[in-house]
C-alpha cells in the first residue's frame, strides 16, 4: 500500500491541498482522508466511460483512440463555425492546447464561466475587483459575508480552511474572533450557522447593495424603511458592524450572479465593497465552482487577451459576450460543430441551445458519461486530472497549484487528446492545401 | 550548425569598448565566435549603413504573472487597441499597455530586445509568473520574487536574526526560481493588509520594525551570496509630492554596505516616480536634479528611469496603498489583490495627459534624469512597463534623449508648467548611439549581472543576441531614430534570425534564468523549522505544494550563487 499526503482535490474552487490518499497493491485508491464528501467521491472515482466511441446509425460503437481522434479532427476541420466549450474541470495544459486548436481552426472558444461567474467577470471589467488570497481572510477577516452562496453544500471545506472556522495570526480564536453574515433569499444550512442572517426578497440583491452603499457613504437618509424585504434598522446595524470591523470579505455565489440584474448585481456588490473600504479593509471574491474554471480564464487571458467567449474566426480574438458566448452561438443556430470537454451543456444550457447542439456534430471528451453523451457523435474518455493526470490549476483566489497524478490509468490525458486532434487537423489542412 | 556572418555594420558594443566601429560579427552555435570555420558556407547579412548592437536588455518590465493578467482581464478595451490577426509564424496579438504573452515576445524582438526581467513575482503565485514566461516567445527572461513584506522576513528583521534571514531569502529565491530580491513599499504593503501604509522610518503596524530596517537587512542578506544582482528597490511613498527626500534617505540606508560582486548595492527602480518636490499636487515640481546629484556623487546606487509615455496606460504594482490613492484620485476602476503573508497588488487604468500640469512635469522627469546623470552606466532605460507607459514607447524615449530639437517641440505641446517646474528646457545634452547602447543593453546587463552570462555584449563567447537597426550611425533625425528602434532590420536570438525587415520570421522559445543561492545546510535545516511552522499556522497551501516544480522552467539557465567569502 502507498500513502500520498498533501494531495490536491480536483473538485471545487477551494482546491484543498492536504488530502491523504491510500492506494492498494492493485493500483486502486482505497481510502481518501481530509476531503469533503464530494471531493472524496471524485477522487475515489465512479462510473467511467470505458471506451472511445463513434455514433453510427444512432448508436455508439466502441473504437480505438486513434479512430476517435481522427474522426474528431475531420469534424472540426470540416466545420465553418466550430465551438470549443467546457475547459473548467481540466488542467491549464489542456486549456493552452485548446487555445491553440481554436486559433488553428478559427473557432469560438468558451468555458463554463459563461453560464456561471461570467457576469462577475463582466462586472470586474466595469469596476475592478478589490480582493485578496484566501489566507488574508484566514489571518485577518473579522467579518465574513456569504451572499447568495451556500458553502455548506457547494464548497464544504471553505469555512473550515479559509474563513469563519479557520484560525490565523490576527484571528487566533477562529470563529470567536469573527462574525459570519449570510445574505440569501432563504434560510440555507449555511445561514443557520451565521451570527446574522439577512433574508432578501428574490431579485432584491441590487437594492440591498445600493442601500448599504448609501449608508456607508453617509446618505442613510435616502434609504426607505424597508428594502427588498430587509428592514432599514437591520441594514443600519450591518453597516455599523462593517464600519467597526478590521477586515471584511464578501463571498458571493450564483444567487447574485444569476438573479435579476445579473452582472449589474456584481458591479453593485463591488461598489458596496469600495464604499466599505472608506471605513475599513474591504474585499470581495466570487465563489468559483469547478476547480479550474478560473484557470481557463487565466490561460485564455494571457494567450488571447480575454477571459472567455472568444471568437477567432477573423484570425484575431474578438470578445463580445452576448454575441460570442457558447449559448449565444447555439441559440442563434450559428455553430455547425462542437467539441465539449469536461462539462455537460445538455444539463446546464437553455433548451434552445441544447436543441441546436443535438442537431450538429458533437465531440465529447470526459472521464464520465453525462446527458451530453446521449447525442455526442464522438466520445473520447479521458484520465481524471488530479488523480490520473497532473497539471496546473488556479484556485478561486487565483493561487496557482499543481494537481498530481496518483495512480496510473488506461485513459489518455485531456492535453494529449487535444494535442493529437490538433496534429490531425493540421495534417488534414496541409493535405487540402496541396 | 550553420554559421552566420554580419558584415560591414557599425558596431556599438559598450561592454567591450567598441564605440561605433565598422566590424564583422561571427556567429556559430548560438554564440559569438572569433572567426568562422567556413566563410563561404556561412549565411551573410550585409549590415552596410546599419547600426549593430547587442540584443536589448530590459531590467524592469511587468510582462507576466497574476497582476499583469488581472490587468489584461480588467481592460478588454486595452486588448482591442492592439489586435493583430495570426499571420505567418505569428499567433494573434492583443493589447497595448497589457499585451498578451505572444505580442509581448514579438514586440520586444521587433525592437531588438532579447532579455526582459519581470520585476515583481509574488512568491505564492510564482508558478503563474513562470507559466506566462514560458508562453512569452523568443526572448529570454527572469523574475524577481517579492521578499520584503513577508512575515518571515519581518520576524527575522525584528529579531535582528540576519543569519536566518539570509537562509530564508535563499530558500525563497530557490523555491520561486527567482533571480534576486525585490522590494516594493517595504512594510507599507504589509500594512495595507489592514488598509494602512507607512513611511521609511515609521514602525510597521504590529511589527516593531521600520521599512529602513527591512531594506538594510535585505541588502546584507543579498551580499552574503555572490548574487548577480543587488536588491531591487521600489521604496516608500512612490508617487507622493515631496517624496524626493524619502528617496534620498532610502539611498543612504545601504550606504557603506559592501557588495559581494563588482556592482551596486541597491538598484532603485522607476526612479521618476520618486523625484517629486512640493507639498501637494498644486505646487508639485521636479526634483530630478537632486536625485541626479546624489547618483552622480555616489557609487552604490543604480537606477532605471520609469519615464512617462504620454497617453493611456495601465498602472500595476505590489504597492497596494499607492494604487488605492490613484483610484481615489481618478475614480476609475480598481483591482486589488493582497497575497497572504507576502505582498499585494493594485491595478488602475491611467491617462497621462499632455494638458495636465502634473503629468507634463512627470513626463520631463525621466528625461531629465537620463540627461543629468553623467555616467550612463548607472542608468537603464525603462517605463516601468506598463506603469509610466508601454514598452513599445522606448523608441520614442530614445529619440527624445538623442534630440534636443525633438524635446523642445514636445515641450511646446505639453502644459507650460514644464518650463517653471522642471529643468528639462535648460538641458542641451544629447545622447549618442553609444550612450543609447549603454542604457538599453550594456548597463542593464551589468546591473543585473548578466554580462557574465552572455548578455548585453558581443564579445567572443557571448550569446549571439544581436540587433541590427536600419539607420546610419550619423543620422540625427528624431523620426528616423524612432522608426529604426521600433522595427529592427534584423534581430538575432541565440544565433537564429527571428526578425527580418521588421517582421517576425521565427519564434523559438526563450530561456528562464534563475539563481540558486547556496546556503549552509545546517542553517537551512534550522530555518526550515520556522518555515514549516509558518505554513502550518498561517498559509492556506501546504509547504510541499509551494515550491515551483521543474516543469515550469523547461529551458532553464541556472546561476549558482555561493556564499561570499
Amino acid at each position: 500500500m502507498a500513502v500520498y499526503t498533501d494531495v490536491l482535490c480536483p473538485f471545487c474552487g477551494c482546491i484543498c491541498d492536504d488530502i491523504v490518499v491510500e492506494v492498494g497493491e492493485d493500483g486502486k485508491i482505497t481510502k481518501v482522508k481530509g476531503a469533503c464528501a464530494i471531493g472524496r467521491s471524485k477522487i475515489m472515482g465512479h462510473d467511467r466511460m470505458e471506451s472511445p466511441a463513434i455514433r453510427e446509425d444512432g448508436e455508439l460503437r466502441d473504437c480505438s483512440y486513434d479512430e476517435a481522434i481522427k474522426r474528431a479532427a475531420e469534424i472540426l476541420a470540416d466545420a465553418r463555425r466550430p465551438l470549443l466549450y467546457g475547459w473548467s474541470s481540466t488542467v491549464c495544459e489542456t486549456d493552452r492546447a485548446g487555445v491553440e486548436l481554436a486559433v488553428e481552426i478559427g473557432a469560438i472558444i468558451d468555458n463554463t464561466a459563461s453560464v456561471c461567474h461570467g457576469p462577475s467577470i463582466l462586472a470586474i471589467q466595469d469596476v475592478g475587483l478589490p480582493s485578496c488570497t484566501l489566507g488574508q481572510i484566514r489571518n485577518r477577516a473579522d467579518i465574513v459575508i456569504y451572499w447568495g452562496s451556500n458553502p455548506v453544500f457547494a464548497h464544504p471545506n471553505h469555512m473550515k480552511r479559509y474563513s469563519y472556522l479557520s484560525k490565523g495570526r490576527f484571528t487566533p480564536g477562529g470563529k470567536k474572533d469573527r462574525k459570519m453574515v449570510v445574505v440569501d433569499v432563504r434560510e440555507t444550512k449555511s445561514a443557520k450557522l451565521a451570527d446574522l442572517f439577512v433574508k432578501v426578497r428574490p431579485g432584491g440583491d441590487f437594492l440591498v447593495f445600493s442601500a448599504l452603499r448609501a449608508i456607508l457613504r453617509g446618505h442613510e437618509d435616502v434609504v426607505p424603511d424597508e428594502v427588498a424585504g430587509v428592514e432599514k434598522k437591520d441594514l443600519l446595524s450591518l453597516a455599523e458592524m462593517i464600519k467597526n470591523a478590521n477586515f471584511i470579505i464578501t463571498f458571493f455565489g450564483m444567487g447574485v450572479t444569476h438573479s435579476g440584474a445579473r452582472h449589474n448585481n456584481i458591479a453593485n456588490a463591488i461598489e458596496f465593497t469600495r464604499a466599505a473600504h472608506l471605513h475599513t479593509k474591504a474585499t470581495i471574491m466570487p465563489m468559483r465552482g469547478h476547480y479550474n474554471v478560473n484557470g481557463f480564464n487565466q490561460v485564455c487571458t494571457w494567450l488571447l487577451g480575454y477571459p472567455f467567449s472568444i471568437d477567432l474566426s477573423q484570425g484575431y480574438p474578438w470578445y463580445n459576450p452576448g454575441e460570442t458566448g457558447a449559448v449565444d452561438v447555439l441559440v442563434h443556430g450559428e455553430c455547425d460543430a462542437a467539441l465539449i470537454i469536461s462539462s455537460d451543456p445538455a444539463s446546464h444550457f437553455p433548451a434552445d441551445a441544447v436543441r441546436h447542439l443535438a442537431r450538429i456534430p458533437v465531440i465529447q471528451i470526459d472521464p464520465y458519461p453525462n446527458p451530453t453523451t446521449e447525442f455526442a457523435d464522438v466520445v473520447i474518455p479521458s484520465a481524471i486530472c488530479g488523480v490520473e493526470a497532473e497539471g496546473s490549476v488556479y484556485r478561486m483566489d487565483s493561487v496557482p497549484l499543481r494537481v498530481r497524478k496518483i495512480v496510473d490509468s488506461k485513459f489518455m490525458a485531456d492535453e494529449e487528446i487535444i494535442r493529437r486532434i490538433l496534429e490531425e487537423v493540421r495534417a488534414i489542412k496541409e493535405k487540402e492545401g496541396e | 550548425m550553420a554559421e552566420l556572418l554580419i558584415k560591414n555594420g557599425v558596431v556599438f558594443d559598450p561592454i567591450n569598448g567598441v564605440k561605433g566601429e565598422k566590424m564583422d560579427i561571427c556567429i556559430r552555435d548560438g554564440k559569438i565566435v572569433e572567426s568562422l570555420h567556413d566563410e563561404h558556407g556561412a549565411r551573410v547579412i550585409d549590415a552596410s549603413g546599419c547600426v549593430v548592437m547587442p540584443g536589448g536588455v530590459d531590467a524592469h518590465a511587468h510582462i507576466a504573472g497574476g497582476k499583469v493578467n488581472a490587468g489584461r482581464l480588467l481592460r478588454p478595451e486595452d486588448g482591442r487597441r492592439g489586435l493583430e490577426p495570426k499571420r505567418g509564424v505569428c499567433k494573434p496579438c492583443t493589447g497595448y499597455s497589457v499585451p498578451n504573452t505572444w505580442a509581448t515576445g514579438y514586440r520586444y524582438a521587433k525592437m531588438g530586445y532579447t532579455f526582459v526581467m519581470e520585476p515583481a513575482m509574488p512568491p505564492l503565485t510564482a508558478r503563474h509568473t513562470h507559466e506566462e514566461l514560458v508562453d512569452t516567445p523568443i526572448i529570454d527572461k527572469a523574475a524577481l520574487p517579492l521578499i520584503d513584506n513577508n512575515w518571515m522576513t519581518l520576524q527575522y528583521v525584528r529579531d535582528e536574526n540576519y543569519e536566518m534571514l539570509s537562509a530564508y531569502v535563499a530558500w525563497m529565491i530557490r523555491a520561486t526560481r527567482g533571480y534576486g530580491i525585490k522590494i516594493v513599499n517595504p512594510g507599507g504593503t504589509e500594512a495595507w493588509g489592514f488598509a494602512k501604509n507607512c513611511g521609511l522610518d515609521d514602525p510597521v503596524p504590529h511589527w516593531d520594525v521600520t521599512p529602513a530596517d527591512i531594506i538594510r537587512a535585505l541588502a546584507h542578506a543579498n551580499e552574503r551570496y555572490e548574487m548577480p544582482h543587488s536588491i531591487h528597490v521600489h521604496g516608500n511613498m512612490l508617487g507622493h509630492p515631496g517624496n524626493y527626500e524619502t528617496t534620498l534617505r532610502t539611498f543612504d540606508v545601504v550606504k557603506g554596505i559592501s557588495a559581494s560582486m563588482q556592482r551596486q548595492t541597491m538598484h532603485t527602480t522607476h526612479i521618476q516616480f520618486f523625484c517629486y518636490g512640493g507639498t501637494s499636487w498644486k505646487d508639485f515640481e521636479s526634483k530630478a536634479d537632486e536625485i541626479a546629484k546624489y547618483v552622480n556623487e555616489n557609487e552604490h546606487i543604480t537606477i532605471d528611469l520609469g519615464s512617462i509615455i504620454l497617453g493611456d496606460t495601465t498602472t500595476m504594482t505590489a504597492d497596494g496603498p499607492m494604487e488605492y490613492t490613484l483610484y481615489r484620485l481618478t475614480g476609475r476602476k480598481w483591482t486589488n489583490h493582497d497575497v497572504e503573508l507576502e505582498t499585494g497588488a493594485g491595478i488602475v487604468p491611467f491617462l497621462y495627459s499632455s494638458r495636465n500640469p502634473v503629468h507634463s512635469v512627470q513626463w520631463t522627469i525621466g528625461l531629465e534624469l537620463a540627461l543629468l546623470i553623467k555616467n550612463p552606466w548607472k542608468v537603464v532605460l525603462s517605463t516601468d512597463h506598463p506603469n509610466a507607459g508601454p514598452f513599445i514607447g522606448y523608441p520614442i524615449l530614445i529619440s527624445m534623449l538623442m534630440s534636443k530639437k525633438r524635446r523642445d517641440e514636445v515641450m511646446k505641446e505639453v502644459h507650460p508648467a514644464v518650463f517653471d517646474r522642471s529643468s528639462l528646457a535648460s538641458i542641451d545634452r544629447e545622447l549618442d548611439f553609444h550612450e543609447i547602447a549603454i542604457i538599453t543593453r550594456a548597463s542593464a546587463a551589468k546591473i543585473l549581472g548578466l554580462h557574465n552570462h552572455g548578455k548585453g555584449h558581443l564579445g567572443v563567447g557571448a550569446d549571439a543576441d544581436v540587433a541590427i537597426y536600419g539607420i546610419s550611425h550619423e543620422e540625427s533625425d528624431a523620426g528616423a531614430v524612432q522608426r529604426a528602434f521600433l522595427n529592427a532590420k534584423y534581430t538575432i536570438k541565440c544565433g537564429e534570425i527571428v526578425v527580418k525587415d521588421g517582421e517576425i520570421v521565427a519564434t523559438p522559445e526563450g530561456r528562464t534564468f534563475y539563481v540558486e543561492p547556496e546556503c549552509e545546510e545546517s542553517l537551512m535545516n534550522e530555518v526550515m523549522k520556522d518555515i514549516e511552522r509558518l505554513f502550518k499556522e498561517y498559509y492556506t497551501v501546504s509547504l510541499s505544494n509551494y515550491p515551483v516544480q521543474d516543469v515550469y522552467t523547461p529551458h532553464p539557465y541556472v546561476i549558482k550563487a555561493p556564499m561570499s567569502g
